[in-house]
């Protein structure tokens, strides 16, 4: 045998099939059937919505990553899942401008500025939410059905407008969507669906989420709230599941997220209950985000061999 | 639950292709000639005990152990020392090697007589006088394991045939085909060291070693066989004491502080065939497996053989372009196929095309994944960033030194990152106070 050139590196020389754009395809997967349901409910202008902002989120890192003479990195699809969570936390009326401004936000002023994928602070879809939220106060409010006709339901949410509805009804609205809210967060059974695929499928730990919403439950008993409207009303699903799980912006170990999500539970019910606002899943998750750093560093585990010799 | 909650340690889950578990050991033909490195463990490097011309025999010491944590390496053929030269290791070092030329004879020497063993001293200079090491790969000198310091405080004999690296079979076939030395072996330290208790780990995807060890230590309760779940890295040693004992390996300490000896099952089978023959360490049996070898083997070589002798017996594809010494976890890339078998080799894997290359990383999206992963509980990500900020103190408190470089950090990153290999990197920077 003639001497040939090997390749060498360090060990270890296997790898699992796992990748980035897999993961975020996990998300893009998970995120469907809640689209779906959004264009049956509040029909196409859902889906124009959701394209544009998918579209301007891709688009502005592209643009970014070009104009800085750094790889652009569109193939990991992290853009895509950032644009589709933005998308459903806009109204299905919103202006399309208004969403392009909500990507810029998202991508540029957020995930970009601060050094890409992995770097950001807090999430950028919802800082995007939360800026459009407080600048375009009313039209993030519209919670209007464009294509249909039912005016009446043109309405708030139903932590809100819920308590109207007789108990049947409500639980039959909030399972299928049928009720005021930005696009993405209406239909609860199509977002349980989603985050279930994503528990299974070991894209997310389901710690986050069942802390979040296992604290939302017990303090809305303990302060006489209705649990199912507390649970399902709102973008505690969509929050629960899709944004708070979010990597760079939620803690590593098993006890962190948990601290995190119990965490998130009680700002969530502390701003719903006595805020002046309806909803608190995004201020929660803003204010939860910016604490990670220290939850990481509180919640390390405890290594194996990590008591002192002698 | 709550044990997760201190420390998640999930290990990784590796394909375990253990194809070759089922196939008996071959004996390979003489090789052309044999050369010996004389570093082949951990410790002081060997020196040269003959020179160029020089007649050996099989079993003849060729290279002296250079200090007390060194152990003597033997001639595995009887024939012509043709020269004493050097050879560059895997790692870039240059160390003295002999290289024998056989004469197809194979005559044992004549000083290799059974070793009178009657005490711990006795079973000491055995070992020593077998020139044996870790054979599960880590190559540390045996002599120097069997005498701790707190002989008496030693209550447990862990034998480690866990094999929890994938493709290597080894180990599982020298249960199934020596089992006769393995307990020769294990009773004589036992006995001579005065060990109450004897644990075999193995993992459960060895079911039929489990049960053959099961079977022969039926009725004595100083022996216990526990099988492990199938999930790398059961057999990295703190970790293998942990699940067998529930006993925490201090930091900086070693298994001898918590009362606890660990073994190797080739190791200790080795040791149980040398108090029978008087023969030393001179052959190993290797896994060859590896999708650029034609016909996947258990091979017993004579150690020094040439790889690519060994890869011709097994039949190897032209296209091969990666060759490891070891497990694919933690084995070590070969960049010359001429390079020798050492005693602590237990595998040759022989991959081509996709499989010789790692993906290209991508930046780290803190997923955790790393954290969950490792054995030991450390925090490859926030390791990685103190790394690159050079903060030793951060270095310190994440006790990076623990590290013990399994790879299952690397192995579960989805951006693909060398994770373990910047673990190393900054154990060197935590050594050295802060340079790189």
């Amino acid at each position: 045998m003639e001497p040939k050139k090997l390749v060498v590196t360090a060990s270890p020389h296997i790898v699992d099939q796992s990748s980035t754009r897999g993961l975020m395809g996990h998300v893009i997967i998970a995120l469907m059937p809640a689209l779906v349901a959004s264009a049956f409910i509040f029909g196409f202008r859902a889906l124009l919505v959701t394209g544009v902002t998918v579209a301007a989120c891709v688009g502005f890192e592209a643009l970014y990553c070009v104009l800085m003479k750094k790889p652009v990195p569109v193939g990991d699809l992290s853009a895509v899942v950032t644009g589709l969570i933005l998308a459903f936390n806009l109204p299905a009326t919103i202006p399309l401008w208004i969403a392009v401004v909500g990507a810029f936000i998202a991508i540029v002023v957020v995930k970009q500025l601060f050094g890409g994928i992995g770097c950001n602070f807090a999430n950028p879809a919802l800082v995007g939410r939360i800026a459009l939220f407080v600048g375009f106060a009313g039209r993030m409010t519209a919670y209007a059905f464009p294509e249909t006709d039912i005016d009446v339901l043109a309405t708030a949410t139903p932590l809100v407008a819920g308590k109207s509805l007789s108990s049947m009804d409500m639980l039959f609205n909030l399972a299928f969507g049928i009720h005021g809210g930005v696009l993405g967060e209406t239909c609860s059974v199509m977002l349980l669906l989603g985050g279930i695929y994503l528990i299974v499928t070991r894209t997310i730990s389901a710690a986050i989420p069942v802390a979040y919403l296992g604290t939302v439950a017990v303090l809305s008993l303990v302060f006489g709230q209705d649990v199912v409207l507390q649970l399902l009303g709102g973008g505690l699903l969509l929050g629960a599941f899709f944004m708070a799980t979010d990597y760079v912006t939620s803690p590593f170990t098993l006890k962190g997220k948990i601290v995190y999500g119990i965490g998130l539970g009680v700002i969530t019910c502390a701003i719903r209950f006595w805020g002046n606002m309806a909803e608190g899943v995004s201020f929660s998750l803003l204010i939860m985000n910016l604490l990670v750093p220290y939850i990481n560093d509180l919640t390390r585990q405890k290594p194996l061999g990590g008591v002192k010799s002698k | 639950m709550l044990a997760k909650l201190k420390r998640s340690a999930e290990g990784a889950r590796v394909p375990h292709h253990k194809g070759t578990a089922e196939l008996a050991t071959e004996k390979m033909p003489l090789p052309e000639k044999i050369v010996l490195p004389m570093q082949q463990h951990i410790g002081a490097p060997c020196t040269p005990a003959v020179k160029k011309g020089d007649t050996v025999y099989v079993g003849t010491v060729v290279g002296t152990a250079g200090g007390f944590v060194s152990a003597d390496i033997h001639s595995g053929v009887s024939g012509t020392v043709e020269a004493v030269d050097s050879v560059h290791m895997p790692n870039g070092a240059v160390v003295p090697a002999v290289v024998i030329k056989p004469d197809g004879n194979q005559t044992p020497d004549p000083a290799c007589k059974p070793p009178v063993v009657t005490d711990a001293a006795s079973l000491v200079a055995a070992a020593r006088a077998c020139g044996l090491v870790g054979l599960g790969g880590a190559g540390f000198p045996t002599a120097v394991k069997l005498s701790p310091k707190n002989l008496d405080q030693i209550d447990t004999l862990v034998i480690n045939g866990a094999e929890c690296e994938p493709y290597i079979t080894a180990d599982n076939r020298e249960f199934l085909e020596c089992s006769d030395t393995v307990m020769r072996g294990v009773a004589a330290v036992k006995e001579y060291l005065g060990i109450q208790k004897v644990i075999f780990g193995i993992e459960r995807n060895k079911p039929e070693a489990i049960d053959l060890m099961f079977s022969l230590t039926k009725g004595d309760s100083s022996y216990s066989v526990q099988p492990l779940d199938s999930r790398y890295p059961q057999g990295a040693e703190k970790v293998l004491i942990e699940k067998t004992t529930g006993r925490e390996v201090p930091r900086g300490g070693l298994p001898s502080d918590v009362g606890v000896i660990v073994m190797n099952v080739t190791t200790v089978s080795t040791l149980g065939k040398f108090l029978d023959t008087g023969m030393p360490l001179t052959t190993k049996r290797l896994t060859v497996d590896g999708d650029a070898v034609t016909t996947a083997k258990n091979v017993e070589v004579i150690i020094g053989t040439p790889m690519q002798d060994v890869l011709a017996f097994c039949g190897v594809k032209e296209d091969m372009e990666k060759l490891i010494m070891g497990g694919p976890m933690m084995g070590t890339a070969v960049f010359d196929p001429s390079f020798p078998v050492l005693k602590q080799n237990n595998a040759l894997l022989a991959f081509s095309g996709k499989k010789a290359h790692l993906p290209a990383p991508g930046p780290c999206i803190r997923c955790g994944r790393c954290i969950a992963a490792c054995p030991l509980g450390l925090s490859p990500v926030e390791i990685a960033g103190a790394f690159t900020k050079g903060d030793v103190d951060g270095l310190n408190r994440l006790m990076v030194d623990l590290c013990m470089g399994c790879g299952s950090c690397t192995f579960v990153c989805p951006a693909k990152r060398p994770v373990a290999q910047t673990m190393s990197l900054a154990k060197v920077m935590q050594k050295n106070g802060g340079k790189k």
